[in-house]
């Protein structure tokens, strides 16, 4: 790929990037969210048509009209969230799109043929393909995925920040058969923000910043720190602006928690003025524990008590009672897309508005504004629909609307995820400052960096359980890592 | 991608234009296909007063019904019972006439009747949290029996004597009267322009509404924001089931008989009144003047077709087709805001 070139509408999405990628080489494209990674990746699957620059594959020139059309000639993609149908069995979703038939019939041996092929190749001959998908565990159906990928005859491999989504023993397993892939001659294209890994499994490296490119060369001879210093082209101090804040009494106190699965048994307090981190790999149950406090799970055992009260477990109890909950997930629990800025700001707290059930429509609007100013959220008008606004953008929404909520307890299920570097700058000195207001906040994240620079204490889940509680001084980050994937 | 979003505010404004007056412009251009079509092959007569009373009476019952509906699936529900329950409600209305009960008590057990089969509804889509598609199919026909057996299995007609004047001129298409300056059009349809500023208020205005609109967008982000879903849901189908136990009282003033077997059907006519009039069946999106111009395109299509003397067949085409005519512009104007 030379000078790829795209622009939407007003946003320059790529700018003059090149990337080679050779057969038997892993090579990393490495970007922070947005810096364009995946827009390329489009464009290499033919999703998208370049603005100018050209492409490629095996000294031919490639211009793919469509996914289907990229796959046929060779380029495979395995994305960060799976797209396998679960009620399919492995083989029909291996070969889904691509079925061996005759006048419509599907010829069922020659495709058995080409799906144990491609599972041999990823040394997983052990896979029966006529399971279903849904009767699979997530590492496994990372495999069909990868394997469907791999049954087109593929020449280039892309994976998507494929770990994101699984346990640490598959992690291991993953990288084996990268590996392998790359033994078979095939050129392989991982794309990640996790230097560790990358320097695992990869050979060379491509860092894109905001759509353009910011330097590439070989793994070896790079340390971590410049290629950090290239992703997010700035030092890190700018990034974790500190604001100072005072702690005082304990306003959260978590007492032997257990849920149906997870968490068990756990027990914190957070005082105000705290930034409580939380840490733990994908699965550890941190978002459970959020969900809990919250009421929005069951919780089985263990008393919450905020401000030393405990409450009835409904969400709209725990919100009078002062928390305040932003989701993980903005597109499909955290805010209503399809609805405007006001709406989705207001929703939590619509009794500030109304007088005998009518609501006084222009206050609110107006107080809506406000908040988008203070948080300095970038859109046309409060009532512009959230789904048009940039992910940093609603999730400053989603913020604002806990404050609005006059919420004394904020729990932030990782609330930089998929946000742009600025933004997240600036989410950091917000919550440096809401603790210095003396508002409680109970950081969740799986990036250790910002937890180890915004955190004053820092807790450590893994399988559901609360192990170990330091102040943040007293914890090193590969302390902390090896106590997130003990057992 | 911040100057993404402080662009193009004039297509912006054009599009919420476009939504909240589509239906209208398309019932404007409806109307003025029939009127055109009426004065070149017909007898002009479909532009007269008079038969513009005849549209707005037949509409009126189809209107009231779809504002039930308009709420219900704004909060990402549907009701397949609608059709079946106005007529259970319309035979309720015409036993309890015919058994000489008060027309007070009459028309109130019609209305609770209504009511009871909506909340019947939203208790067990609320409570058993089973899909509304599937509960509705049910109580569709559980709703069509229970009618049935009412009227002993055949067609409830009532004597005139029995039947008071304003229930009988709720769908009167008499000719107008202009001595009190005003042209009197029957009251049915100024109960049902009343019904429709209620409606439009609640859900503008009230926290019930505001619910509605969450609730349909995005379940789970309304139950993150305290709403009770549970509690919000159930009241949506008891309300909706009341005005479809209104639109029941029309139907039986409108024939003064009540024949169970009638409803069945009459349900898709609600549905797609509000889908003309811009309303999502996936929630979140509907509104009561789309829902009014949906029943009112639909009234002026029969009427137009009734009046150039076209097949009933053609009628039911032609509706078919601007359904599926005001969905394919609706996602095509949404496709181009959201890219």
């Amino acid at each position: 790929m030379r000078g790829i070139s795209k622009r939407f509408g007003a946003t320059q999405a790529l700018d003059g990037v090149s990337l080679e990628a050779f057969a038997g080489q892993v090579v990393a494209l490495i970007g922070e969210n947005g810096a364009g990674k995946s827009t390329l990746m489009k464009v290499l699957s033919g999703a998208h048509t370049p603005d100018s620059g050209s492409m490629q594959l095996l000294d031919q020139p490639f211009t793919p009209r469509g996914p289907h059309e990229a796959r046929q000639a060779g380029v495979a993609i395995v994305y960060q969230e799976l797209n396998l149908a679960p009620d399919l069995t492995v083989e029909d979703n291996i070969m889904l799109g691509i079925e061996q038939h005759r006048w419509g019939w599907v010829n069922r041996s020659k495709q058995r043929q080409r799906v144990r092929d491609a599972l041999a190749l990823l040394g997983h001959p052990d896979l029966t393909p006529q399971r279903r998908i849904g009767t699979l565990s997530m590492g496994a159906q990372q495999l069909v995925e990868i394997a469907r990928a791999l049954v087109a005859d593929a020449k280039v491999v892309v994976f998507d920040e494929p770990t994101s989504s699984l346990p640490q023993q598959d992690v291991e397993r993953l990288f084996g058969i990268i590996r392998r892939l790359q033994q078979q001659g095939l050129a392989i294209i991982y794309i990640s923000h996790f230097l560790e890994e990358i320097r695992e499994v990869a050979n060379r490296y491509v860092v894109l910043r905001d759509g353009k490119p910011a330097g590439s060369g070989e793994l070896a001879n790079t340390s971590n720190e410049s290629i950090v210093a290239l992703m997010v082209g700035r030092s890190i101090d700018t990034l974790f602006p500190n604001v100072t804040h005072q702690l005082g009494e304990p306003v959260l106190c978590v007492d032997r928690v257990s849920g149906r699965i997870v968490p068990q048994n756990i027990s914190f307090n957070v005082r105000s003025g705290e930034i409580f981190g939380l840490f733990g790999l994908v699965g550890a149950g941190r978002t459970e524990t959020l969900r809990q406090l919250f009421g929005l799970d069951l919780q089985t055992s263990g008393t919450i008590q905020i401000r030393g009260l405990t409450t009835a477990r409904r969400p709209s109890a725990r919100i009078r009672a002062g928390l305040g909950f932003v989701s993980e997930d903005r597109k499909s629990e955290g805010l209503a897309q399809g609805m405007s800025i006001v709406d989705n700001l207001t929703l939590s707290r619509l009794q500030n508005y109304s007088r005998c059930g009518l609501l006084n429509l222009p206050r609110r609007a107006a107080n809506a504004q406000r908040w988008m100013q203070q948080l300095n959220v970038k859109a046309r008008g409060p009532h512009q629909t959230i789904g048009n606004l940039s992910g940093g953008n609603q999730q400053k929404v989603a913020i604002a609307r806990v404050l609005h909520q006059a919420a004394e307890i904020l729990l932030l299920d990782e609330p930089t995820r998929g946000i742009d570097v600025g933004t997240k700058a600036e989410i950091y000195r917000l919550i440096g400052h809401l603790a210095a207001e003396g508002k409680a906040i109970l950081f969740v994240s799986s990036y250790l960096p910002e937890l180890m620079a915004v955190c004053d204490t820092i807790g450590v889940m893994s399988r559901g359980r609360l192990l170990e509680i330091r102040s943040v001084d007293s914890w090193t980050q590969s302390e902390i890592l090896k106590a997130a994937i003990s057992v | 991608m911040a100057d993404v979003e402080t662009t193009h505010s004039t297509r912006d404004r054009l599009s919420t234009w476009l939504q909240a007056f589509g239906p209208l412009l398309a019932l404007l251009l409806v109307t003025l296909g029939f009127a055109i079509a009426d004065q070149v092959w017909g007898q002009g007569r479909f532009i007269e007063l008079r038969n513009f009373r005849v549209v707005l009476v037949q509409a009126a019952p189809v209107a009231v019904a779809a504002l039930g509906l308009t709420l219900i699936i704004i909060s990402g529900g549907i009701d397949l019972s609608a059709g079946t329950a106005s007529m259970l409600c319309a035979t309720v209305l015409a036993t309890m006439l015919n058994a000489e009960y008060s027309v007070t008590l009459a028309v109130a057990a019609t209305l609770l009747a209504g009511s009871v089969c909506g909340l019947g509804n939203g208790l067990l889509i609320a409570i058993l949290r089973i899909p509304p598609f599937i509960v509705t199919l049910g109580t569709m026909t559980i709703f069509l029996g229970i009618a049935k057996r009412l009227a002993g299995g055949s067609t409830v007609f009532v004597d005139r004597s029995l039947m008071p004047e304003w229930l009988s001129n709720l769908s009167s298409t008499m000719p107008p009267d202009w001595s009190s300056g005003v042209p009197r059009i029957a009251g049915g349809v100024w109960l049902a322009v009343v019904i429709a500023l209620l409606v439009a208020i609640a859900l503008r205005y009230s926290v019930f509404g505001r619910h509605l609109f969450a609730i349909g967008s995005n379940e789970a982000t309304a139950r993150l924001c305290g709403v009770n879903i549970l509690r919000t849901k159930v009241l949506v189908y008891a309300m909706g089931g009341l005005l479809i136990g209104i639109a029941g009282v029309y139907s039986f003033s409108l024939v003064k008989m009540a024949n169970p077997v009638e409803g069945i059907g009459r349900e898709l006519k609600f549905i797609a009144a509000v889908v003309i009039g811009g309303g999502s069946l996936s929630g979140g999106r509907g509104s009561v003047l789309g829902t009014l111009a949906g029943a009112a395109i639909m009234g002026v299509i029969a009427s137009g077709c009734s009046q150039l003397e076209i097949q009933n067949s053609t009628q039911d085409i032609m509706i078919g087709v601007i359904i599926i005519a005001a969905v394919t512009f609706d996602q095509f104007r949404t496709r181009r805001t959201d890219a």
